[in-house]
């Protein structure tokens, strides 16, 4: 145990070391300081011609068909695969269900795979299709968060900046060089990096072994600092082609969380108050060590229904990985879930029930504990609306953020962000129940199918991508019905974000007095954690009972399903 | 008009860029820097391929040091229309993904623990991995079987012994992971020692 | 400060009560509960469960008692919003009621020709349209708000402002403005309606505090958006359920849904909160200011600038004479007798003061001395005033330079350097001679009102900023605004320099209140965010104003601030304290519905509450109980102590937020041991 603390305490202290000059070099990016590779940046962006300073309006359109034009192509390379190059396995177009699914999927920032990709995808969907996707959907939420950002530390303007702009410096500026850089060590630590297809072996034993290879590593770098986390492989990074070190492991669970986490700086250099990241940045790190905590607990109690077979010393290594342990693996299950990344490394169908409630709950509460990139931040924005709404009446005040008003607009813009979660979990979850896809889908009987079920729409809505892998989500109602989740839990937080940048950018900020509540103190902090705890636990403590926490007081009680 | 044409433009860039360039260099960088690892860090024993360092690979002779419980699938080799297990398919990955209250794993658990010997089994060799694929089991895993391939190798299990402690792998920079052991590499291992041993 | 109200209502008092219970059931007329969202969902579901619990006693179902039961608590529920309503509107109905007796009913003097007062008609007073002129005589009630434009008259404003003291009223000049229902003390008036029928001060009070015409502010829609959508997250989750718990095996009855629903949404914010906004307008009223907008009382707490004129505000309205400064040669005692003989026929607050300050020091009497001189008056011309005495020796006092020009010689370099000093201090000297020798300096002082600083730095820690607005030099305006502890000043303030200082202050974000009375005022009070006129004021101002305070009384700049800030936090509060009882509702209810579905979830049941049913009715009990237990708290305001926002947001979160997570563990329990007492279930 000590051992695992130690593992988990090095993790985070060298994570904020390399967030921190991040997130700053990434405001530099964003202020347009970074200028080395401005030649390539100002060809580029000539060619496509996309005009000046938009308002968060034309932003939006900009980013909406920057998506739909993206969504088309993969589409169609998914659905055409069999006809296009690059196809070594021959392996057929998808159905017009699984390849809508997985064209939102990673449109969306998602990644789930309704598919296991080694007996799916050809190199060039990997490739072309998956792997450009990977790159455009973090870009479009980084440019997402620093024109909200923007938008913050607006005084009286009209204008977020520019899509454009944005989304090419994200990729040129950041996206590119830390991928080129990741994915050079990971092939270096023995991730495969080719265009074969498979290798054939033949055991010790005399069998025939086909063993599925391909362009890994390229792949997994910017899977992991994208937060995406559609894997190559069907058990994604619990694959030793995607895995197969302790340090590989270890540095992909920085990849996760360090833009994520890095946002949080660049937040707080662009609004001119390096504070108010940092309270964000607490914010989430309670949840996110609390989240860690309550996982590592659950699991390292281990499964008392097997007690009488196994040793007790490692905990439930159930769908876990010899290499990582325990703790790689739960410290794993907790960033995934919490980051929006949604790449597994251990199989979370197989956890002990609360600590799949709590890989759940890390999604409910709506992705924002670092979240995605980009958009991890600005979701917590939107809950930081909400909190500074509450606690500014109670100080007696129209509520006000960064010194400007939070208003009816605002208000309304944020609240209707809180029926996004109870929509894609609850109302299309019941759907499913309703109509009886959920029933053939799930694996597991008991309470435990309920969790299959719920897991799959609060990842989908959650824009995570991680699953619990026995529900089958290919048929065609899951694969539709899970796409109009990811758009609604991915678009559905933007556009209202966005608006309230709009808006607040357009007010003049009021100088702080000893009559305006810190929104970077302790008490905030505190409050904005409760709110959020309090919101995701109220909307989703009912489905709760009736899945993880009934699973989990059966198995203390004995029972199998 | 001009946001379209910046789609259209942004996104034909991108997709070379990212799509196509960015593998491709890696790709090539790797081959170059690093061939075998690019290739899959496949182990060969007289010009055969026999696998890949990597990944695990079935074992179910009493011979050899096995490996974790596996639940990966395949087609079944007499009726493609069926799937059937086929533990270590490394074509096709998977996990159990059984819940915890599962019947069936409860049942497999015990199942293989007993068929392990009496009492608590180290859990490695009773839960199946996430991949299907480790290549890995514990320290204790190993141990655990050291008896049964002395016995079937006619060794002295303390010769075995010695050849499971040389083969044990300790935490990556002495922190990370866990110590483990490659069944693959433990048993080609296993092939070299002289018949006989050290003399039983 | 606020006179005594014109009339004081107890918080249940029965005469408010017994019209409530009434009002209570006519406020189910759904045109009215569509308004709030949270209770109108409410009473649909009420009305769900009637039905449905009609449709079980026809079947003569075992669950129709507790359903009946809950259906019952569930119109409670209802009812208590409403009554809560009921008792705010009610307390203002009763102070409209005493306003409306004040309206006059006799028929107004119209003058069809201003010129000739002895000509009128009598005219109804609904009649009277702006621009009208009516003549106003000694006894006569005011029929209508208006300017005067002729005359000179004192005016008992009782009936308004429960000031008993009658005030002057005259034309021209910042105190021409006549409120209707004010009684004319003496004299008569030649008024100019400004007022249309129906919409004069006293009608726009009536509909205020009767909340008739009353407005969402602006953070009240906000707060309404907020529990409108956490009401549809709750009605998402009970809409489920059942899929759910259908996976389980388990049937959830309908009438537990809606039960489980009900104590979700936010019923006690949602049924307190218009409550708390007309309470909030009464307490407004209550302090004798009439806001023009809701929008206004809220901006009220949101100001960081208060701009105050110093005279009348910060100190008293005139200068006191303060220490004599005798010339060389001259003693203290000599001085404060030729200053005393100036003053004694001066009936200027200033030559009180002097006389006063003379017999405080020195024992002074009246002697016959002064009364048989002839007092020389202060003249533009002049600018000086005195006594000249039987024996023909003219005592003056005046300004410096007055007396310089007088003496026709340079004063002594002491005397100059005393007033030199004195001006400094921020002091005015005032020079006394006896014939043409220089007696020496008395030393008026603008006097601090006794409290002021500590109202000052209270506004401080609440992050206000208080800026000084005087036609002083610099020099003086430094040394009172140290004196009373204001942030800043504005010295040689003029209106346009007046209207500068608050768009400067607006342009860089913030909020700025402040008070004026004249007609050179009303672009600054149009401008400021949050502007009170005064009602003794000119109707330009009163127009520009978007607060009027009938008492004419500045600082109450200052409560209006408390009275905006406690609305905003009672609001704050209860919600915070309504979404935070959630937590223990959900324990109570959820394992009474899934228990036999997973007996493992009694575990949840950490009350240990006697059955799934007494639970269930416990919850539904207790959150329509605490409506009416908060009613007092949403129509006296959450208390409000000055201090920091830091400080509030702690307390109160201490207070409605762990509050509102414990409160309701204890009495959901509570009720559940008295539920199963008396056998309800």
């Amino acid at each position: 145990m000590q051992a695992d603390l130690l593992q988990a305490a090095l993790y985070a202290v060298v994570l904020v070391a390399l967030a921190v000059p991040l997130g700053l070099y990434m405001a530099r990016v964003y202020t347009g300081d970074v200028t080395f590779l401005a030649p390539v940046e100002k060809t580029l962006l000539g060619a496509a011609g996309g005009g000046g300073e938009q308002s968060w309006c034309t932003y939006a359109v900009s980013l909406l068909l920057f998506n739909a034009a993206g969504f088309a192509l993969l589409l169609a390379i998914l659905m055409f695969q069999n006809v296009l190059p690059l196809n070594p396995q021959g392996f057929d177009g998808l159905s017009w269900h699984l390849a809508f699914n997985t064209a939102v999927s990673f449109v969306t920032n998602t990644n789930w795979q309704s598919y296991g990709g080694e007996t799916t995808m050809s190199n060039l969907s990997q490739m072309v299709g998956l792997t450009t996707q990977n790159f455009l959907s973090a870009a479009t939420g980084m440019a997402l968060a620093a024109a909200v950002a923007r938008g913050f530390a607006g005084r009286q303007v009209r204008t977020v900046g520019n899509f454009w702009t944005d989304m090419t410096r994200s990729v040129l500026y950041i996206l590119l060089p830390l991928s080129l850089v990741l994915a050079v060590v990971f092939a270096a630590l023995g991730m495969p990096q080719t265009l074969a297809g498979s290798v054939d072996a033949t055991t010790l034993e005399g069998a025939k072994q086909t063993i599925a290879i391909g362009p890994v590593a390229s792949q997994l770098a910017i899977k992991q600092l994208g937060t995406n986390g559609g894997g190559f492989f069907n058990v994604n990074s619990a694959h030793p082609f995607e895995n197969p070190l302790a340090i590989t492991n270890y540095l992909s669970m920085l990849a996760i969380l360090v833009i994520p986490v890095a946002f949080c700086f660049t937040y707080g250099r662009m609004i001119g108050d390096r504070r108010q990241g940092l309270a964000l940045f607490a914010a989430m790190g309670v949840l996110l060590v609390a989240g860690f905590a309550a996982l590592y607990a659950a699991e390292h109690a281990g499964n008392p229904l097997h007690a009488a077979f196994v040793e007790p010393v490692t905990g439930n290594m159930e769908g876990k990985e010899q290499r990582f342990g325990l703790i790689g693996s739960v410290l794993w299950a907790a960033t995934t879930t919490a980051a929006s990344n949604g790449s597994v490394n251990a199989m979370h169908d197989s956890l002990t029930p609360l600590a799949g409630m709590v890989a759940m709950l890390n999604m409910q509460l709506g992705e924002i504990v670092y979240g995605g990139v980009g958009v991890g931040l600005t979701g917590m924005l939107l809950f930081v609306i909400i909190t500074v709404f509450l606690a500014g009446l109670m100080v007696g005040r129209t509520p006000e953020y960064l010194g400007k008003k939070i208003e009816a607009k605002e208000v309304k813009l944020a609240a209707l962000t809180l029926l996004i979660m109870p929509i894609g979990v609850l109302v299309l979850g019941g759907l499913a129940i309703a109509v009886g896809t959920a029933q053939s889908s799930v694996q597991d009987a008991g309470p435990h199918g309920l969790s299959e079920l719920i897991y799959a729409y609060t990842s989908a809505t959650g824009n995570n991508g991680s699953a619990f892998a026995g529900f089958n989500a290919n048929t065609p109602w899951h694969n539709t019905f899970l796409g109009l989740a990811m758009l609604l839990g991915r678009f559905g937080y933007m556009l209202p974000i966005l608006a309230i940048a709009g808006s607040l950018g357009t007010k003049m900020p009021a100088p702080p007095t000893a009559g305006t509540f810190p929104t970077h103190g302790t008490v905030f902090v505190v409050l904005l954690v409760a709110t959020i705890l309090i919101v995701g636990a109220l909307t989703f403590l009912p489905a709760l009972a009736l899945g993880p926490i009934a699973e989990q007081v059966s198995m203390l009680a004995g029972t199998t399903f | 008009m001009s946001q379209i044409r910046a789609t259209l433009v942004l996104l034909a860039v991108f997709t070379l860029l990212t799509g196509i360039a960015y593998p491709l260099a890696i790709t090539g960088i790797a081959e170059a820097v690093f061939p075998a690892k690019a290739k899959g860090s496949l182990v060969e024993v007289n010009g055969t391929v026999v696998g890949s360092r990597l990944i695990g690979q079935s074992f179910t002779s009493d011979r050899y040091f096995h490996g974790r419980p596996s639940a990966t699938s395949g087609t079944d080799p007499n009726d493609p229309s069926k799937t059937v297990e086929q533990p270590y398919n490394a074509a096709a990955s998977t996990g159990s993904n059984l819940a915890p209250t599962s019947k069936s794993l409860a049942e497999a658990v015990a199942a293989r623990a007993q068929a392990l010997g009496p009492g608590r089994q180290p859990a490695d060799l009773v839960t199946a991995s996430g991949s299907g694929l480790d290549p890995h089991i514990s320290p204790a895993g190993a141990y655990a079987q050291v008896e049964r391939v002395a016995t079937a190798r006619k060794l002295a299990p303390a010769a075995v012994r010695t050849l499971v402690d040389s083969r044990v792998e300790g935490r990556e920079f002495g922190i990370l992971g866990e110590p483990r052991v490659n069944v693959l590499e433990l048993n080609l291992a296993l092939d070299k020692l002289p018949p006989g041993g050290a003399g039983s | 400060m606020s006179k005594h109200a014109p009339n004081e209502i107890g918080l249940f008092a029965p005469e408010i009560l017994k019209p409530a219970i009434v009002e209570s059931f006519r406020k189910l007329d759904p045109r009215g509960l569509a308004r709030n969202p949270v209770i109108f969902a409410t009473a649909l579901v009420s009305v769900l469960a009637t039905f449905l619990v009609i449709q079980e006693g026809i079947r003569g179902g075992p669950a129709f008692w507790v359903g009946f039961q809950i259906a019952v608590w569930l119109w409670f529920t209802v009812l208590f919003a409403n009554f809560a309503e009921a008792v705010a509107e009610g307390r203002g109905k009763a102070r409209a009621d005493a306003f409306r007796a004040t309206k006059s009913t006799a028929r107004a003097k119209f003058l069809a020709d201003p010129a000739r007062r002895d000509q009128f008609t009598l005219r109804e007073v609904d009649l009277l349209q702006p621009g009208d002129i009516i003549l106003v005589e000694v006894g006569d009630t005011i029929p209508t708000d208006g300017e005067v434009i002729e005359g000179v008259a004192s005016v008992n404003e009782s009936a308004i402002t429960g000031e008993s003291a009658p005030v002057i009223r005259e034309s021209g000049g910042d105190h021409s403005s006549v409120t209707g229902g004010t009684t004319l003390a003496s004299d008569w008036l030649v008024v100019k309606v400004t007022a249309r029928p129906g919409e004069t001060f006293l009608d726009k009070m009536i509909s205020l505090v009767e909340g008739a015409k009353r407005q969402k502010t602006p953070n009240e829609i906000a707060l309404n958006i907020l529990l409108a959508s956490l009401t549809l997250v709750f009605l998402f989750v009970v809409v489920t359920l059942p899929f759910f718990a259908a996976w389980s095996g388990t049937t959830i009855p309908t009438i537990y849904l809606i039960a489980l629903f009900v104590t979700l949404i936010p019923t006690t914010i949602g049924g307190l909160l218009s409550a708390i906004g007309i309470a909030g307008m009464d307490r407004l009223v209550k302090a004798n200011v009439i806001a023009k907008s809701g929008r206004a009382v809220e901006a009220a707490g949101d100001i960081d600038v208060l701009l105050l004129d110093k005279t009348g505000t910060i100190t008293f309205g005139n200068r006191m004479a303060d220490a004599f400064e005798p010339a060389p040669g001259v003693t203290e005692q000599e001085l404060a007798e030729a200053a005393w003989l100036a003053s004694l026929a001066d009936d200027t607050p200033e030559g009180k003061s002097i006389v006063d300050l003379a017999a405080r020091k020195f024992g002074l009497a009246e002697d016959g001395r002064a009364t048989s001189g002839t007092f020389v008056p202060f003249t533009a011309q002049t600018r000086m005033s005195g006594v000249d005495l039987p024996d023909g020796t003219a005592i003056r006092k005046g300004a410096g330079d007055a007396m310089r020009k007088m003496a026709g010689v340079p004063l002594d370099a002491q005397v100059e350097g005393v007033i030199k000093r004195i001006a400094s201090a921020g002091g005015t000297p005032l020079v006394v001679a006896s014939g043409t020798r220089i007696m020496g300096v008395v030393y008026l002082k603008d006097i601090v009102k006794p409290n002021i600083r500590e109202r000052f730095a209270e506004l401080r820690r609440m992050g206000i900023r208080t800026v000084m607005i005087t036609g002083d030099n610099p020099l003086t305006a430094a040394a009172i605004a140290a004196e009373a502890g204001v942030d800043d000043f504005l010295a040689e303030a003029t209106p346009e320099r007046k209207l500068e200082l608050i768009r400067k202050e607006q342009t860089s974000g913030r909020l700025v209140a402040m008070c004026g009375d004249g007609s050179n005022d009303a672009p600054a009070l149009a401008q400021a965010d949050v502007g009170v006129a005064m009602n003794s004021g000119t109707p330009a101002a009163k127009e520009a104003g978007n607060l009027i305070d009938l008492d004419s009384d500045p600082t109450k700049l200052i409560e209006i601030v408390l009275v905006g800030k406690q609305l905003l936090i009672s609001r704050g509060a209860l919600t915070t304290f309504s979404i935070a009882n959630d937590v223990a509702k959900y324990f109570a209810i959820l394992p009474a519905l899934f228990v036999a579905a997973y007996p493992g979830l009694a575990a949840l049941d950490i009350m240990g509450l006697g059955t799934a049913q007494s639970a269930i009715l416990s919850a539904i009990i207790f959150n329509a109980l605490v409506i009416i237990a908060l009613i007092p708290i949403a129509l006296k305001g959450v208390a409000y102590k000055p201090s920091s926002a830091s400080a509030l947001l702690s307390r109160n979160l201490a207070i409605y937020g762990v509050g509102g997570l414990i409160v309701p563990f204890v009495g959901i329990k509570l009720i559940d041991l008295i539920v199963d007492l008396l056998h309800l279930v």
